[in-house]
């Protein structure tokens, strides 16, 4: 890889992304067609993926490296925005905020999970997640008319500001006891100590509030069912992917050696997450509330597998990421389908008779709601057998165990739709607004569940690859 | 010449102090202020450290603090102001429609 301090090339992709955004924030007045916008961003975010291969290479002395691990979830986080994209237009024109800024803040928000992939620099990582928030606080709240958006945009915003506060308190600890803030000095320079645990357990925090680690998930039902669905989609999915990224580099680059101390730290949590998630999703009667809890709970999964503190594990976090993409993405896909004015299409229990009526999107959300069960051949049974058996050869065979019985429970939620959607009659008259491109992205996503579920062996390969 | 512990302990005290606030006080704007009383311990944190190390990485990472800070507080406060034409309030106890 070319190395040099200042190596603009490794950084193309970003610079590409903030051009863009800039452009579409700033000429958003003077372009009335806004479709325009739609077509540029989703051109764009090709383009941005084009760069991000063509352009591997460290840059600013250690601080940025654009490696194989940073190009895979760049992949995800460019996949969960072209998908994201595709079914925001009709949503977004009907509540009134389909215009230049939307696609902008969405670009940005990509920008810093980018620097937070690709930085070895603990204050990149800080400056990517706050640019990366403080685009997805405004996101929430994009729809300003909506009381609900905006509750759910001040929560996030109240705790996600305290979580950078606690980040940054973990970087002034590890800065203070290593001297320095790159990620592979600090893990020469570690030696543990309570002060250093201390700083790991902020930056645990921290990151934990990002990927809605229980006890730190409060926000996300909230922000997850205010937020315009297209948002939702995209959050839940590259939001998280972004906290994980940074996740596994810091904790298995620059805390490798402190490895047994902190697995007892993030354990229990882990455990908690997958179980708290899970079991409050069952009683949620609200489907994006639902899908939020869902989310929390794979976060436990995904939790870990970094907890393995093993290639396998970290490969086994990548590949399960990718999976949770599609099929979260597509579930959220069917939602934005069948949501209306006034909370219609939000109840699970408006999803009756869905078969009945509409044939193709209800076998579509069968197929998203397998996945994310964890039933073969679907992907997200791939996924997660990955995981825990990556959990399983780093010698902890109960912890996979109590994953096991987690996921027992999380099938209730999953297959309660579809028992609606098959075994009951219709009661409510749904309107779908039916598009293009919303076909397009549910099209993409279940081509991708059943693909990986089908044939994962390239793609394990290539994931094998991607782990520094 | 006053020792580094002292700045250190400066830090964690004021950080408590933001951190008692943010849970306690139910004002939206209270909390706003408590997040950057949060910060800006850290910020002292970090110049001591830097002095004492003799190392300036420590002073740079305050200015980007307090970049990031200003950026939070213009989004907080928007979304303060968007709250209150809304709900006539900046109460967090008013300002629940979500539950479960």
């Amino acid at each position: 890889m070319p190395f040099s301090l200042l190596n603009f090339k490794a950084l193309a992709p970003e610079i590409f992304l903030v051009l863009v955004a800039s452009f579409m924030v700033l000429f958003d007045r003077a372009i009335r067609a806004k479709d325009f916008f739609f077509w540029t961003a989703l051109l764009g975010t090709l383009v941005a993926w084009w760069l991000c291969r063509t352009s591997l290479g460290i840059s600013f002395g250690e601080s940025y490296t654009a490696d194989h691990y940073g190009f895979f979830l760049k992949t995800i986080f460019l996949l969960s925005l072209f998908l994201s994209i595709l079914i925001s237009p009709v949503y977004a024109r009907r509540r009134g905020f389909h215009f230049g800024e939307y696609y902008g803040l969405l670009y940005f928000a990509v920008c810093g999970m980018m620097l937070m992939a690709s930085g070895t620099d603990l204050l990149l990582i800080y400056i990517g997640l706050e640019l990366m928030s403080l685009s997805i606080y405004v996101l929430v709240a994009v729809d300003w008319k909506d009381p609900r958006g905006l509750e759910g945009g001040l929560k996030y915003f109240l705790l996600g500001s305290l979580a950078s506060a606690f980040l940054i308190l973990g970087l002034a600890i590890i800065y203070g006891r290593t001297g320095t803030l790159f990620l592979a000095k600090i893990h020469q320079h570690l030696s543990v100590d309570p002060a250093v645990l201390a700083g790991i357990a902020f930056f645990l925090v921290a990151l934990g509030f990002k990927v809605a680690m229980v006890p730190f998930h409060m926000w996300a039902p909230d922000a997850y069912e205010g937020a315009p669905t297209p948002v939702t989609a995209f959050m839940s999915v590259a939001a998280k992917a972004a906290g994980f990224a940074a996740l596994g580099r810091i904790f298995l680059l620059a805390f490798a050696s402190a490895h047994p101390m902190w697995i007892k730290l993030l354990v229990p949590f882990a455990v908690l997450t997958m179980f708290v998630g899970n079991i409050l999703a069952v009683v949620q009667t609200n489907i994006k509330r639902m899908l939020a809890y869902s989310s929390v709970a794979h976060a436990g999964y995904i939790l870990l597998g970094i907890a393995a503190g093993t290639r396998e594990g970290l490969s086994a976090v990548l590949l399960y990421l990718l999976i949770y993409a599609f099929m979260n993405i597509g579930a959220f896909g069917i939602v934005t389908l069948l949501q209306r004015e006034g909370g219609v299409g939000e109840s699970i229990y408006d999803y009756q008779g869905l078969a009945r009526l509409y044939p193709f999107p209800a076998l579509l959300m069968l197929l998203f709601m397998f996945s994310l069960t964890g039933i073969p051949p679907t992907a997200g049974f791939m996924g997660k057998f990955y995981l825990f058996r990556s959990v399983v050869h780093a010698g902890h065979p109960w912890l996979a165990v109590l994953a096991v019985l987690a996921s027992v429970i999380a099938a209730y939620p999953y297959l309660r739709i579809v028992m609606f959607m098959y075994m009951r009659e219709p009661e409510r008259e749904l309107r779908p607004a039916f598009s293009l491109s919303l076909w397009a992205a549910l099209g993409i996503s279940a081509l991708g569940v059943l693909i990986i579920g089908l044939y994962p062996g390239s793609l394990l390969h290539a994931v094998m690859g991607s782990v520094f | 010449m006053i020792p580094l512990q002292w700045y250190l302990y400066l830090a964690l005290a004021l950080f408590a102090v933001g951190l008692f606030g943010f849970v306690s006080r139910r004002n939206v704007i209270i909390v706003l202020l408590c997040v950057e009383l949060m910060l800006n311990a850290v910020n002292i944190a970090l110049t001591a450290l830097g002095t004492a190390l003799e190392d300036v990485t420590g002073h740079i990472v305050v200015f980007f603090v307090i970049a990031v800070a200003a950026a939070e507080a213009a989004i907080g406060l928007s979304l303060v102001v968007l709250i209150y034409k809304r709900f006539r309030e900046v109460h967090l106890d008013e300002v629940k429609m979500l539950k479960g």
